[in-house]
Formats: structure tokens, sequence, C-alpha cells
């Protein structure tokens, strides 16, 4: 039996928020789309402040940066995977390509990353940091966020 | 980051979730979801191979195709943690018999550890707690403990919990630089924890701080869980 099943096991028991309605916004055609990840790794630049393990706020990766570093304090996770291709975690690469492509319409200029950090009532995900991060990324022009986990 | 996903929508951002728990995707229903069944950590499925990554994406971009939501549809391929079987990577042999084996081994890494981060721009994930050049001093303290030395008076210089995050990515950097090929899933921490005597030696100092009576999440959040 993998590590990855006993955790997946015990994170699909743990108490999680239940959300009544599903907002559900209909974005333009992939190709006309900027899109922007969004990620729960704890990334940073390496010039930037580091995350405590009960950060719920985010740091802003613009699009050109890679000297990403992995601020996660999980010890519940591969890490190699991320040391060996950043892609793998975060990948500004492929959308360059697809962008390139124009299979999407454009890389958004900025990208965020949460520590995956929240309380018990998500309050401050919910009503603070959250929507603060949503509409920096309105004002970017970007219509699609693609979410990545660790 | 489901929840990300609900605020972001009502905000009028389209969300596509990589999801890595079946179940939380099940009970929170983000708008549109794609379960990748991949090890922990590698929500892309397989660094160093762009031919997959994009196979992902364009998984995930398909579920914006979808006119209404909650939309959970599942990536075809699964890829198993393979954390039985320790990376196949050489540990440098007895340098300096004045030092405790953890620390020789340490230094004697420090130039495999140089090269991925020289790879990388100058760029590591050590750091969090302790400086590189500071964690030779770090293991020797841990090495202490693991002889019975109390752990809060051997002058740790941070977090234990940071101070263990620093060695392991410290050992798993200088691995990928004694390999061609990237670590399959898991191998690198198994080669750490159960080949390097750095890794043993953390796991140890962290069993003996568990019975020092040492707080749990001191302890306890050293190493993965399962160990």
């Amino acid at each position: 039996m993998s590590t990855d099943h006993d955790m997946r096991a015990y994170a699909g028991n743990l108490p999680m928020p239940v959300f009544d309605s599903v907002a559900f916004v209909v974005p333009p055609p992939l190709a006309e789309c900027s899109v922007a990840i969004v990620t729960t790794a704890a990334l940073h630049s390496s010039h930037d402040d580091g995350y405590t393990n009960t950060d719920t706020s985010y740091r802003v990766i613009n699009r050109t940066d890679r000297d990403l570093v992995l601020g996660h304090w999980s010890p519940n996770f591969d890490r190699a995977g991320f040391a060996a291709d950043l892609d793998v975690v975060f990948p500004i690469n492929r959308l360059e390509e697809l962008a390139a492509r124009r299979i999407i319409g454009s890389v958004a200029p900025r990208h965020l990353a949460f520590a995956g950090n929240q309380e018990d009532t998500v309050s401050s995900l919910r009503l603070d940091a959250g929507p603060r991060a949503a509409r920096e990324l309105l004002a970017d022009g970007v219509d699609v966020v693609l979410l990545t986990p660790v | 980051m489901s929840t990300l996903a609900h605020v972001f929508e009502a905000e009028g951002l389209a969300t596509v979730s990589l999801i890595s728990i079946r179940k939380v995707a099940e009970t929170m229903r983000p708008p549109r979801a794609l379960y990748c069944e991949f090890p922990l950590g590698r929500p892309l499925g397989k660094p160093q191979d762009a031919e997959f990554q994009h196979d992902v994406l364009q998984h995930a971009f398909a579920t914006l195709e979808f006119a209404a939501g909650p939309v959970l549809r599942d990536h075809p391929v699964v890829i198993e943690l393979d954390d039985a079987t320790p990376l196949a990577c050489a540990v440098p042999p007895r340098f300096d018999a004045t030092l405790a084996p953890a620390v020789d081994e340490l230094i004697a890494l420090r130039a495999a550890f140089d090269r991925t981060r020289n790879a990388r721009g100058g760029v590591t994930s050590v750091g969090r707690a302790v400086a590189v050049d500071d964690l030779a001093a770090e293991m020797q303290k841990l090495v202490a403990i693991v002889d019975g030395a109390p752990w809060n008076e051997v002058g740790l210089r941070d977090n234990p919990v940071g101070i263990a995050h620093d060695l392991r990515t410290y050992y798993e950097e200088a691995a990928l630089a004694l390999n061609d090929d990237p670590p399959a899933p898991g191998a690198a921490e198994s080669w750490y924890y159960e080949i390097t005597e750095g890794g043993r030696a953390v796991l140890a100092a962290r069993l003996a701080m568990r019975d020092q009576g040492a707080p749990f999440p001191i302890w306890f959040y050293m190493a993965r869980a399962t160990r």
C-alpha cells in the first residue's frame, strides 16, 4: 500500500467546507483566453518571503520568474519532482508553448501561489485573500485560472 | 484549493482545478476539476516529460467546454508512488572518521548539491530554516540528540521541522546530480531515509525527540507521517 494511498484516505476523510451553490463562469473560447496559474504549492521567488506554516496569504509570481522555491511545510509529498522540473507543479513553460501554438490566447503577466493553509471556517480565503487575489487577476485581464496543488 | 476555485468563479474567473484527492472534489464540488491520480507533489504527473504534461493540460482545459457544472473528470493514466524502491544513487565513502557518519556524508554531498543548484541558476529550496553552509552543524546537533542530548538544549537554530525540511531537500537536490533521469516518484525520499546516514539520523532524532517528550508537532512533522 503506497503512502499516497494512505494520505489520500486520510485527507479525504477530514472535515471539508461544503458549498451549497457552485458559481460557474463560461469563458470565451480558449484560444482567446488569458490563462493564469494559481498554485497551492507555496511557491515563491527566491527573492520573496517564504510562508509560515499557517500562512493564508499569497505571493505573486511574474510570468518570467523561474527562480521558484518550494515553500510548502508538509513533508507528505514528493519533492524531487519539483526539484527536477518546475513544470511538474507550475506548468508555466507548457502554457508558453500553448500560447505560441495559439491553443490559448495568452499567458497572464502574473500568477499566484498560496500555501495550502486554511482555517476550519476558510474565512480568510473566502472573504479576504481569495477575493483580493481574484481581483488582481481580473485587473490583469485573466479569463481562466488553472489551479495546481502539490 | 477547491475553496479558491469557488471564490474565483464567484468573482468572475473561470477555473480548472487539477485535483489530487478525488474525495475532496466529490465533497467540495469545484466548478471544473480533473482528477489526476499521480504521486502527491507531481500534479502534472511526470517531470521533464513535456508531452505528458501537455496531455494533462489538454484534459484539464477540455472541461472548459461544458456549459454548466460542477464538472469532474478523471485523467486516464494512473501513476503509482513507487516508494518501496530507493533511488539507485551512490552515497559517498567515509572521508573524515572524526566526524559523525551523517555529518561526513552531508559534507561529501556538497559538490553534487552545488551542481544541481548551479543548473537552476543558483536557486535551491534549501534555506527555509538553515542556510546551506550551516546544515552540517544542524546535522551534528541531531546526531547529539540521538546520542542522548536533550533536544531543547542542543541549540537548534530554528524549528526542527524546518531544519528537517532543509536537510531532506539538500539530499534530494544532491541526488538529482547523481542521476541522469528524474527520480521515480518517492525514490529520492526512500533513498534519503532508508539508504543515507543523514536521513536515518533525522528519523532517529525524530524518535528520540518523541521519547524525550517533545511536543507532537515539533517531532512528528520532521518526516512524512507514514515514517
